[in-house]
């Protein structure tokens, strides 16, 4: 189901694999997730994992070793050309219907911007109106401060379990995993997040966290692995959609059931009512906000946007973008607590975790217009090959690429790699419902590692020196603009090359960083001579 | 009419023939061409690695070279894209880095003058049929900057289908990009060199003799694969193909 991931084709054979979904998850309270954790590099996955208090990026390798893994497995390879080339034509067709989209677009993207830009006033105005509805509002600065206040809340109530609607945001600070230190189960109920969970896999993509797995792969974790942590999957259990989402289904209902606190994200927060929205396709969202006593849901702050009718924008874009649906099944709105109807206490965690110094950034600040509906993913040639897990974080593809270096830094091996993870097509801005110029992010970002610059980290203005391993690059670069600078030079760098290549002079690998281009690359032919040596002689320049 | 040709390096010191072509076919339409010899490098490769800095002083000496020129064509829709969206924002930046408003100003007085090859031809001369005489099938593929940031449409595809001889069949998946990338191709090889495969795959499935484009930077990836898949196909920039007569064949 969704939440901040948004819904996803119930049932529906949207995208290739998981077909069937409906939702949940579960895991033994206590139990040591660490130790499923060696999963083979074979088949796409790599080793980092999330932890309380956010995923720690030293775990991942960076992207282009992580991403050799991974085009190299067939299968996974397969499983994700299958599933994005389908919904990126059934995405277009949905667009397509209509007439308008383009103003959509624009004034998704007007409106997110008018938010952020006075993001301080929205925020206060959503604090008071979820308080005068008997809702309470926390605040947490980072991905620790959340969890601890979430654990604390849990605590309270004296519940040693807790249902989870699908949340980018809960996994971004590494809420299950705090929980679990608490002594806490949670379990998920998205389908996909209930196959991660129950393959103690991580997440691969921001709408369907498991489309690196096949049908096949679900049914076996289902028939392993269920029972460990519920109600077990049938044992005659196939690989049809129906059969798999059924098994689902009753497994999950147990736990809907008997849960007493739901933890969610949101899509959107009205800061005029204090309503919050999520957006889901399973119906395992509804039944989480609403059977539950107490509701806690964690959001970042830029979901916030200023009036009721500004949802109309969004609930248009958001599920074609995202399910290529024209509506989702389930849209669930709830404004702080009603007497007998809903959880009786709700809190509400706003969450900043680096998005007020990524606002900071006058370039970088349009990756928080992100409604999170994974077209980018989809239309990306580089995930495609790639697969999520190669981008080290819970936000993969072309808008984790932009976000996660700005959320969490550039420091890491695998951060300083991910604004380099893309050719900048263009095919992510092209669909990007919010229209979020992702390669001019990508250079923007790429400037601040190979050049350094000033960043915002805690709130304080500082300049960062050039990330480590790109010293040679830039004085090669230095050099190459010295002579592209000095059309003699240039020219006299032309003609020795034609010599050299008349003279017999073609290697077929190249040393050094040439190696990585001769790998799999002939280097193109020598001309005779270079075209300023034709002009000059023919036309007499 | 005047135009300057802005060849691009990569033109000038790999693919010659592709400026030659350009040279030949702007003139058999009547059009008057210069070669302004203080062009260089745009300075693309560097700014989308990151080194911006690095590449305003190829912005001043770009906008020198061109300065009063009504016209500037490039076979090279990536090399246009530089020059028509890149360099303002260079000009920006630096603006509001507090550095002046002198790159700004050269960038926004160069950019609207600026005309990647089948855009002149189609938008400011009018031509489809450029009067070309190739007799192969051909297969297109449109490079991403051509296709989403310069927009060019169909006016590639709209021009081949005009040359005498030519038999053009769709590329599947034509959208997708090559994997080239400029830099890309050396950082993330393993991803490069598989859509590479992939767009090959498709481009031989078509039974195309030639894989045609509009941008030599691409054709270089694909070609340097293609090189050692022997395949029967070969990349060839659509200059050559439009500058192509029966007296005067292409290569």
């Amino acid at each position: 189901m969704t939440t901040d991931g948004r819904g996803r084709g119930g049932g529906r054979a949207f995208l290739g694999m998981p077909r069937a979904r409906v939702g949940g998850g579960g895991r033994a309270a206590g139990e040591d997730r660490a130790a499923g954790d060696g999963r083979a590099a074979g088949d796409g996955r790599v080793a980092g994992r999330a932890r309380a208090g956010g995923e720690d990026p030293a775990a991942f390798p960076p992207f282009p070793e992580a991403a050799r893994a991974a085009v190299r497995d067939e299968r996974l390879r397969a499983n994700l050309r299958h599933a994005t080339s389908t919904i990126r034509d059934k995405r277009a067709r949905a667009v397509g219907e209509l007439a308008d989209w383009d103003r959509l677009r624009a004034a998704g993207k007007a409106v997110k911007d008018h938010t952020l830009r006075h993001l301080d006033h929205y925020l206060l105005q959503l604090e008071e109106a979820v308080t005068a509805a008997g809702g309470t509002v926390h605040w947490a600065a980072d991905a620790a401060e959340a969890c601890r206040v979430v654990t604390a809340l849990v605590r309270a109530t004296g519940e040693r379990e807790v249902v989870k609607v699908k949340s980018m945001a809960t996994q971004e600070i590494g809420l299950d995993e705090a929980l679990e230190a608490a002594g806490v189960a949670a379990y998920e109920t998205d389908l996909a997040e209930l196959i991660v969970q129950l393959g103690r896999d991580r997440p691969s993509h921001i709408l369907v966290p498991a489309i690196h797995r096949n049908r096949a792969e679900i049914r076996d974790l289902f028939r392993t692995e269920m029972g460990r942590w519920g109600r077990p999957a049938p044992a005659d259990l196939d690989d049809t959609p129906a059969a798999l989402a059924e098994a689902a289904r009753l497994h999950l209902r147990e736990k809907f059931l008997r849960a007493k606190v739901g933890i969610s994200g949101a899509n959107f927060m009205v800061a005029e009512t204090g309503t919050l929205v999520v957006v889901e396709s399973e119906g395992n969202g509804r039944m989480c906000l609403t059977l539950p006593e107490t509701l806690i849901s964690v959001v970042g702050i830029e979901k916030v946007v200023p009036t009721f009718r500004d949802l109309e924008i969004f609930l248009q874009t958001l599920p074609r973008s995202s399910t290529a649906e024209r509506m989702n099944p389930y849209t669930t709105m709830w404004t702080g607590t009603t007497d007998g109807d809903g959880p009786s206490a709700f809190h509400l965690v706003l969450l900043d975790n680096g998005r007020t110094d990524t606002l900071a950034d006058e370039v970088g600040r349009q990756a928080l217009r992100c409604i999170r509906c994974s077209a980018c993913l989809n239309v990306c040639p580089v995930y495609e090959r790639a697969g999520g897990h190669a981008y080290g974080s819970v936000y993969p593809g072309p808008i984790g690429a932009v976000l996660t270096p700005q959320l969490r830094g550039t420091d890491s091996g695998i951060d300083a790699s991910l604004p380099f993870a893309s050719t900048l097509c263009g095919a992510c801005y092209d669909v990007c419902p919010v229209a979020i110029d992702i390669p001019e992010v990508l250079v923007h970002l790429r400037e601040r590692i190979v050049q350094g610059g000033p960043v915002t980290r805690g709130g304080v203005r500082v300049r960062i020196r050039p990330a480590r391993g790109h010293a040679a690059e830039r004085a090669a670069v230095r050099a190459a603009r010295r002579l592209l600078d000095r059309p003699g030079a240039l020219r006299a760098g032309e003609r020795l090359l034609a010599r050299a290549r008349r003279l017999g002079f073609r290697p077929h690998r190249l040393p050094g960083p040439g190696r990585a281009w001769t790998e799999t690359r002939d280097l193109p032919g020598a001309p005779a001579e270079p075209f300023r040596d034709w002009w000059a002689r023919e036309r007499g320049g | 009419m005047r135009v300057a040709l802005f060849v691009t390096c990569v033109n000038d010191a790999l693919y010659p023939a592709t400026g030659v072509a350009v040279v030949r076919l702007l003139e058999r339409l009547g059009v008057d061409v210069d070669f302004p010899a203080g062009q260089s490098c745009c300075g693309q490769p560097q700014y989308n690695t990151g080194y911006r800095y690095e590449t305003e002083p190829l912005l001043r000496r770009t906008a020198a070279a061109f300065a009063g020129y009504p016209y500037v064509v490039t076979p090279s829709g990536s090399c246009a894209a530089m020059l028509r969206e890149h360099y303002p924002r260079i000009g920006r930046r630096a603006a509001a880095e507090g550095r002046g408003s002198e790159l700004a100003e050269l960038a926004d007085a160069l950019a609207p003058r600026v005309y990647e090859l089948t855009e002149f031809l189609v938008d400011v001369l009018g031509v489809t049929d450029v009067g070309a005489y190739f007799p192969h099938t051909v297969t297109y593929h449109p490079s991403c900057h051509g296709l989403r940031s310069l927009r060019l449409g169909d006016r590639p595809r709209r021009l081949l289908a005009a040359v005498k001889g030519l038999d053009l069949v769709e590329l599947p998946q034509a959208e997708e990009c090559c994997g080239f990338g400029g830099t890309f191709a050396v950082k993330n090889p393993d991803v490069s060199a598989a859509m590479g495969a992939d767009k090959l795959r498709h481009a031989r499935a078509t039974g195309a003799e030639v894989l045609c484009g509009a941008d030599n930077s691409c054709l270089t990836h694909l070609g340097g694969m293609l090189r050692r898949q022997d395949a029967p196909l070969r990349t060839l920039h659509i200059a050559e193909i439009l500058a192509a007569t029966q007296e005067e064949p292409a290569r």
